[in-house]
């Protein structure tokens, strides 16, 4: 059994309130930090153990907390980002509700490496309890006095606090976090400028996924290079992934990156196969935004080398046959799931949430939505397949922000890799609407072309 | 000051510098449409892509290309940048695919528009479009609210540049209306259909790059081509106006005003809601001569820009003769 460095004590009874979380060994990695180590040793360690930000892109954090502007007597602001809002993630949720102090830990110690003095962790406006559970864990914590002023009396100053978000899935985007932040509408910032030089209140921002500055307790408390050594290449440490769809044991998991995909699908210790004896049809291994993969090249890569979970050989085969980590929201679909059903209700998603900012991305989703409706409903035409790839080519890289990529990917993947149940479903229109499409030769083995010489 | 290139185009310009404005110093065909960027607004830009451009060549320090086409009203020059707009088919497709993500819930009734002939949208569709749609569902649809009683708003036109917003917010001093909703049902709306009482309020028509906010002094009372445009001014008695506008003349009289507009659309200056509703006779005015119109604008079809008569009217005794009610007509100014 792997280890976990995240949810290592999630099943002791009251982890969630301070005095079981510091029994626990708990808030060690601040007095870690604060009394022996300085700021830049703190962003050096978290460098070294080579942590890519859960939130989705995968940058590296230590990377992106160097590129903090830092002017004098400007404040710089920590924001986690809390917004957890892409269908099939809920890992953040998770840890927020049942270990909040150690979302706390790490806010305190990367707010240290940042030189912040006061902190916000932005939370999905739905998300009420967890809201609840952060404010009485920073009041816990105050009052143990790991906030405040002059934290262990090391003249560290720190306020944390507590922001509802405002409803939209586009407020998970960082530029439009800050505005919502900011109290204005969620409207992503057209960059440059990045928050590393201007953010918050045009101060230097740095803004965290959830997961990544949770993973900075353990980054200190064992230090950069022990963490790197979990994982495999690039991708170091340990990854929440949230496992849903249509597995026997759905759930949050903490893997070790580099694990085979087929472990983590099929082994009792994690999601335990597919519910009632059904065969896998297709796995959507990051979150709605990332390629839908079908079963057999999810399972092997074009190379059939077996794939791993981990960011690089998820994108093994680049857009044409690989995937992407993405925030780790795993949703397994069986042989009874039909994609274009699926597409068409990941294309709504996107349409309801564009923030209708940019032309491209407001209207090219809107119109995705209703050609995959159309089509869903056994009145789509064989034309249509092309104009979609065409729509989503035309809303992919030329937005402000990244949703018009994940809007498009989506789409773009799942008539690449499912143009067959796509086409039945004009050619059968009426069969379509009262059954599915079925496995198809999605699971079969993969043919792999002879390499030429 | 930094050299840049675009398309081929070398131009020197000072540091901070958008692309769009590097382009417009070079001027002519090069230059990439804007549907939401105003100079003159801060803030505006970046939002309906039209002005995309590839950087293939970052600066002379960091010679990378940047990896994705950029929109050049908010990325700023550096010091030999390269840039291509008309000569890089990645643009012009890009440009194509916007155009037809603005037209697909526009609604294309031209005929029946206010803003036909000075439309933004009108003549980008006319340059970059496609002369068909792919697009076969039922446009967004909007009832037309009167805000205040000078102005209307039909937002079903609205391809939401945002550049009214940003009016509202920078020239007037209360801001009165914002968007409400998100992605392709969101609206230029005021809070609770509140009117907007302001001295400048009447700008948020001359920003509007489509027919969506319109002038109700001016609403259907003539096509735009039939009008003559003529230059004046008054002494204005309000601090921030200075009273320099654009008079549209039909017959001898003065049925619109509206602010000066450069050949990008953008008006040289805000003016007040004075001069633009309630001064409409010519002893109001002192006239400066015609207003000079591209030969490119409709509504040059009339030639307003000379006062002069044609050159076939004016060597030709006989049609002199024959088109004399005509000739006095239109040279009457």
């Amino acid at each position: 059994m792997a280890r976990k460095l995240l949810l290592e004590h999630i099943n002791v009874p009251g982890i969630n309130t301070y005095d079981v979380y510091r029994s626990k060994g708990g808030y060690a990695s601040v007095e870690k930090a604060l009394k022996t180590l300085s700021p830049e040793d703190v962003v050096e360690e978290v460098k070294k153990s080579g942590l890519r930000g859960r939130g989705g892109a995968g940058f590296p954090t230590g990377m992106k907390w160097s590129f903090l502007a830092k002017p004098e007597g400007v404040a710089r602001y920590l924001v986690c980002n809390a917004d957890e809002s892409e269908p099939g993630t809920f890992k953040d949720r998770y840890l927020m509700t049942y270990i909040p102090h150690l979302l706390i830990e790490g806010m305190i110690v990367a707010s240290y490496a940042l030189g912040a003095k006061t902190s916000y962790i932005y939370v999905r406006g739905e998300m009420m309890p967890q809201i609840r559970i952060l404010e009485r864990a920073i009041a816990e914590a105050k009052n143990a006095g790991f906030l405040g002023k002059n934290i262990l009396g090391t003249g560290y100053d720190l306020e944390l606090y507590v922001q509802p978000g405002g409803g939209a899935y586009i407020c998970g985007e960082e530029t439009a976090l800050l505005e919502s932040l900011e109290g204005k509408r969620g409207n992503p910032r057209i960059k440059p400028p990045f928050p590393a030089i201007a953010g918050l209140y045009g101060c230097p921002t740095v803004v965290n996924n959830v997961e990544s500055i949770a993973a900075v307790v353990p980054i200190i408390n064992e230090g950069g290079d022990e963490y790197a050594k979990l994982g495999i290449g690039r991708s170091t440490g340990t990854k929440l992934i949230s496992a849903g769809g249509n597995v026997k044991k759905p759930g949050v998991y903490e893997i070790d990156l580099g694990l085979p995909v087929e472990e983590f699908l099929y082994s009792d210790e994690y999601c335990g196969g597919i519910a009632n004896g059904k065969r896998l049809k297709a796995v959507v291994a990051g979150g709605s935004s990332v390629p839908i993969l079908p079963a057999n090249l999810f399972l092997k890569t074009a190379n059939n080398e077996a794939r791993l979970m981990s960011y690089e050989s998820l994108a093994d085969g680049g857009f044409a046959t690989g995937t992407m980590m993405g925030s780790g929201g795993f949703i397994a679909f069986d042989e009874d799931q039909c994609i274009v059903r699926n597409t068409w209700n990941f294309a709504r998603f996107y349409s309801h949430e564009s923030c209708g900012q940019c032309s491209p991305c407001r209207e090219g989703t809107g119109w995705m939505e209703k050609v995959l409706h159309r089509l869903e409903n056994g009145q789509g035409k064989m034309s249509d397949m092309d104009m979609l790839v065409d729509i989503s080519k035309k809303i992919e890289g030329n937005t402000i922000c990244p949703l018009g990529d994940a809007a498009a990917w989506p789409v773009a993947s799942a008539i690449r890799h499912f143009r067959d149940e796509f086409e039945w479903h004009v050619t059968n229109a009426a069969t379509a609407v009262t059954r599915n499409y079925g496995i198809g030769n999605y699971a079969d083995p993969l043919i792999i072309a002879e390499k030429a010489g | 000051m930094f050299k840049v290139t675009i398309d081929g185009i070398p131009v020197e310009v000072e540091p901070g510098t958008s692309i769009l404005n590097a382009a417009r110093q070079i001027g002519g065909d090069i230059v990439p449409p804007a549907m939401c960027y105003y100079s003159k607004l801060e803030g505006s830009g970046g939002k309906c892509r039209t002005c995309l451009v590839q950087v293939s060549k970052g600066s002379e320090k960091d010679p990378r290309p940047m990896p994705k086409l950029v929109a050049s009203c908010r990325t700023t020059v550096m010091d030999g940048m390269e840039v291509k707009n008309i000569t890089s088919p990645e643009v012009i497709e890009a440009r194509k695919g916007v155009v037809e993500m603005l037209l697909i819930n526009h609604p294309l009734d031209c005929p029946v528009c206010d803003q036909a002939g000075e439309c933004s949208l009108q003549d980008l569709g006319y340059e970059h479009g496609a002369a068909k749609t792919r697009y076969e569902f039922d446009r967004r649809k909007f009832e037309r609210i009167d805000i205040g009683d000078k102005i209307q708003l039909h937002m079903t036109r609205c391809i939401l540049c945002y550049r009214c917003v940003f009016t509202a917010d920078q020239i007037t001093d209360k801001r009165v209306h914002g968007i409400l909703n998100r992605g392709d049902h969101s609206e230029i709306s005021t809070y609770i259909q509140q009117a907007v009482d302001n001295d400048f309020s009447g700008n948020v028509i001359d920003v509007c790059p489509v027919g969506a906010l319109t002038d109700k002094t001016f609403r259907f009372k003539n096509r735009v081509w039939f009008t003559k445009p003529v230059e004046a001014h008054r002494d204005c008695d309000h601090e921030k106006c200075n009273g320099k506008v654009t008079l549209w003349y039909k017959g001898e009289d003065v049925i619109r005003v509206t602010a000066r507009k450069d050949v990008y659309g953008e008006v040289e200056e805000f003016i007040c809601n004075t001069c633009r509703f309630d001064k409409k006779k010519t002893a109001d005015w002192v006239i400066e001569g015609p207003r000079k119109v591209s030969n490119q604008s409709v509504i040059s079809s009339n030639h307003y820009d000379t006062l002069k008569p044609l050159p076939v009217v004016k060597t030709n005794p006989l049609l002199q003769e024959a088109n004399k009610e005509q000739f006095e007509r239109e040279t009457r100014l």
